[in-house]
């Protein structure tokens, strides 16, 4: 094998790893605050429709990466105001994102489907980008670098800050963090936010990035693989990241193999990532006592003050 | 000045019955804003000639009256649209009525969609192998292997959460992606209708492996089954012990276990439960609207269901009024497309926003809101 076609090979597992990153750095935070927005797929799908949206009809892709930012904001802020504010139940309303994101991008793309996008330049980082095969990491497109960083940020916010403290305290039992004076619902709705924001670059980086361009349902599940990337990770960001591009390797091997005609029907292949999933999820929940030392204690529960 | 929830004494009868009317009116207006802004959006506001703004605004006022009128009251008018009604809640409520019993148990299958999938190819695994059968059992033994299939594809999300502890909610809702692209793969690929100009169906089924018609009319027998169903949840959870064990183990699960109740028991039984309608509907779609195997049986039923199971209180009797409702909503959707030309998004949309008021409104049972004055607001003051 090539050194060129090992390149490209790794381009693509960092470039499907990195949505998957997005959204599961931003599912982690909200996660470790206590609450499980199931809604990860809507978030990204607001995100991509309203990044391509804004990218498309002001021609600045900037922009269209902080539109997304902010859709996927908005979508956040509506599950925070039903699951922290009236008390719903998590699961359900998550589901009801995933429902509400899915059908309004259908309705708001429906004028840009078909519509050619431009894609996001790549940045050489000089003197590095020339190094043989890892010099690749060093000329990927900004958003890429932007979920390294934010992937490195959250990690020291979390453990390294009393910010980080205090919103894993409220995670873990939201009664001790209100009784020491914490507000329970302005953190978690911040983390809401946060994982809003995150999801929403993950859909802009697909409609901006991945592929140029917006098509219905183009998130394709992977939503739903970032959720199941949380648990694989233990909810600790450097094994989130490490899931990411094993997750984008699955999915890139699949494209490959469909490329050089293995014999087998291209659906199975395009059922991997899924079964993976499955798979990943069951061998990591096998381990009970790793998944509990980490599981947020108070992970799905609702929590009303005393007053 | 905000707005706090305030714990009531105890549960309000009345909202129990009104927060489901609340979550319909609050749809509507946010349906108001939606049709009003799509139509803000094509319409070009600095031609003179549309009337600018306002006469958009004008526009989109006059086109929510049509969005309602084809949404909810058209599709009732006509007979073949009320068959059309029944043939789309006959599966969302037969599944919503097993999502009901899992829900209430705090287990959470959200498969659903997969396991009619899969209900839809092990019953059609007879009409395809044994085309030329047509004797009274072939339909009975269909809606069995239907059954059985569905059954068996909820096992496995339960069977691994017993087993090692994994979360159901995601396992069950990758399997719907496997499902539904290894039943493609079946549509498009061996099952194939040899005779089909390669068309991804299977080969029609014929008399005697579809259901049979009710009253002359285009609705079929799965209706009844959708009665049936409902009744016996209802007998379940109203008179027998399981029933009980049921809205233990989701409420308490802590007594439960104190009473002895096995909790992997109920998630594997209500899983099955669920399975078992879910492939139900899947066969019955195959036997019954669509009348072959093709590379998708289901517009989404499967996640409609979920919210047809909330929106009827996770009460068997609710799912059949809320399933209605949300068969509308794919009709009016339909009509809305047709009439308004609005993308065919427009019913995931409503039913997105309605499960959310739903939810939102539900909270009014237990809680009051109060209006909460800041006191430093009020004396225009900060303390220090």
């Amino acid at each position: 094998m090539t050194a060129l076609m090992l390149e490209g090979i790794l381009l693509t597992i960092i470039t499907a790893a990195t949505p998957l990153l997005f959204a599961s750095i931003g599912e982690l935070v909200t996660e470790r605050s206590g609450v499980l927005n199931l809604g990860v797929e809507g978030m990204m799908a607001m995100g991509a429709v309203i990044g391509f949206a804004v990218a498309h009809s002001t021609g600045n892709i900037a922009l269209g990466v902080v539109g997304a930012i902010f859709a996927g904001m908005a979508m956040a802020a509506l599950f925070g105001v039903v699951t922290l504010i009236f008390v719903a139940n998590q699961v359900a309303s998550g589901l009801a994102l995933t429902l509400f994101g899915l059908g309004l991008s259908g309705l708001i793309g429906d004028a840009f489907v078909g519509v050619p996008g431009a894609g996001l330049a790549r940045v050489s980082i000089p003197g590095l980008s020339d190094l043989p095969v890892i010099g690749l990491l060093f000329r990927l497109d900004p958003l890429t670098y932007l979920a390294v960083a934010i992937t490195i940020a959250v990690s020291w916010f979390l453990f390294r800050t009393r910010g980080g403290l205090i919103l894993r305290a409220v995670g873990d039992s939201h009664v001790s963090a209100h009784a020491l004076g914490y507000s329970v619902i302005r953190v978690r709705f911040m983390a809401v936010l946060f994982g809003g924001a995150c999801s929403g670059l993950a859909g802009a980086y697909l409609s901006l990035v991945y592929t140029p361009q917006w098509t219905q349902a183009m998130t394709a599940g992977r939503g739903w693989i970032a959720l199941a990337l949380v648990v694989f990770g233990t909810w600790l960001p450097g094994r989130v990241a490490v899931g990411a591009l094993l997750f984008g390797g699955v999915s890139i091997l699949q494209l490959h193999a469909q490329a050089l005609g293995v014999g087998v029907p291209s659906q199975f292949l395009s059922a991997l990532p899924y079964l993976t999933t499955v798979i990943v999820l069951v061998i990591i929940s096998r381990n009970r006592a790793l998944v509990r030392a980490n599981t947020p204690a108070a992970l799905g529960q609702s929590f009303v003050p005393d007053r | 000045m905000r707005v706090e929830l305030v714990r009531r004494g105890e549960r309000s009868a009345a909202m129990a019955y009104l927060s489901p009317l609340l979550a319909l009116l609050l749809t509507l207006i946010g349906g108001a804003l939606i049709v009003i802004v799509w139509r803000l959006s094509t319409v070009d506001l600095s031609n003179p000639e549309t009337g600018g703004f306002f006469g958009a605004l004008q526009q989109g006022f006059v086109d929510y009256g049509r969005f309602l009128y084809v949404f909810f009251i058209e599709p009732l008018t006509e007979l073949w649209s009320l068959e059309e009604l029944v043939a789309k809640a006959t599966p969302i409520i037969l599944v919503a009525i097993g999502l009901s019993l899992c829900y209430l148990s705090n287990t959470w299958n959200i498969g659903a969609e997969g396991q009619i999938a899969v209900g839809a190819i092990t019953g059609s695994i007879l009409p395809i192998f044994f085309p030329d059968w047509h004797g009274p059992l072939m339909l009975p033994a269909m809606l069995v292997l239907g059954i059985l299939g569905g059954m068996a594809y909820a096992a496995i999300p339960a069977l691994l959460k017993i087993r090692f502890g994994t979360n159901e909610i995601l396992t069950s809702l990758m399997l719907v992606y496997v499902a539904q692209l290894f039943l493609d793969y079946l549509a498009r690929g061996p099952w194939r209708n040899p005779e089909g100009h390669n068309f991804p169906d299977s080969r029609p089924f014929d008399d005697g492996q579809l259901l049979p018609t009710l009253f002359g009319t285009n609705i079929r027998i799965s209706l009844t089954f959708v009665f049936i169903a409902a009744f016996a949840a209802w007998f379940l959870m109203r008179w027998t012990k399981m029933g009980f064990q049921i809205k233990v183990l989701g409420q308490a699960p802590r007594a439960g276990a104190f009473a002895g109740f096995s909790q992997n028991r109920m998630v594997l039984l209500t899983f099955l439960i669920s399975g078992a309608l879910a492939g139900l509907a899947g066969i019955c779609e195959v036997a019954g609207p669509i009348g072959q195997l093709r590379t998708s049986v289901s517009p989404g039923y499967g996640f409609t269901a979920i919210i047809v199971a909330f929106l009827g209180r996770l009460n068997p009797i609710g799912a059949i009024f809320a399933g209605f409702l949300l068969a509308l909503s794919y009709l009016g959707g339909e009509g809305a497309q047709v009439a308004l030309g609005m993308s065919d998004q427009t019913t995931r949309v409503f039913q997105g926003m309605l499960l959310f008021f739903v939810l939102a409104c539900d909270s009014l049972i237990f809680y009051r809101l109060q209006i909460v004055r800041n006191p430093a607001m009020q004396t225009g003051t900060v303390s220090s």
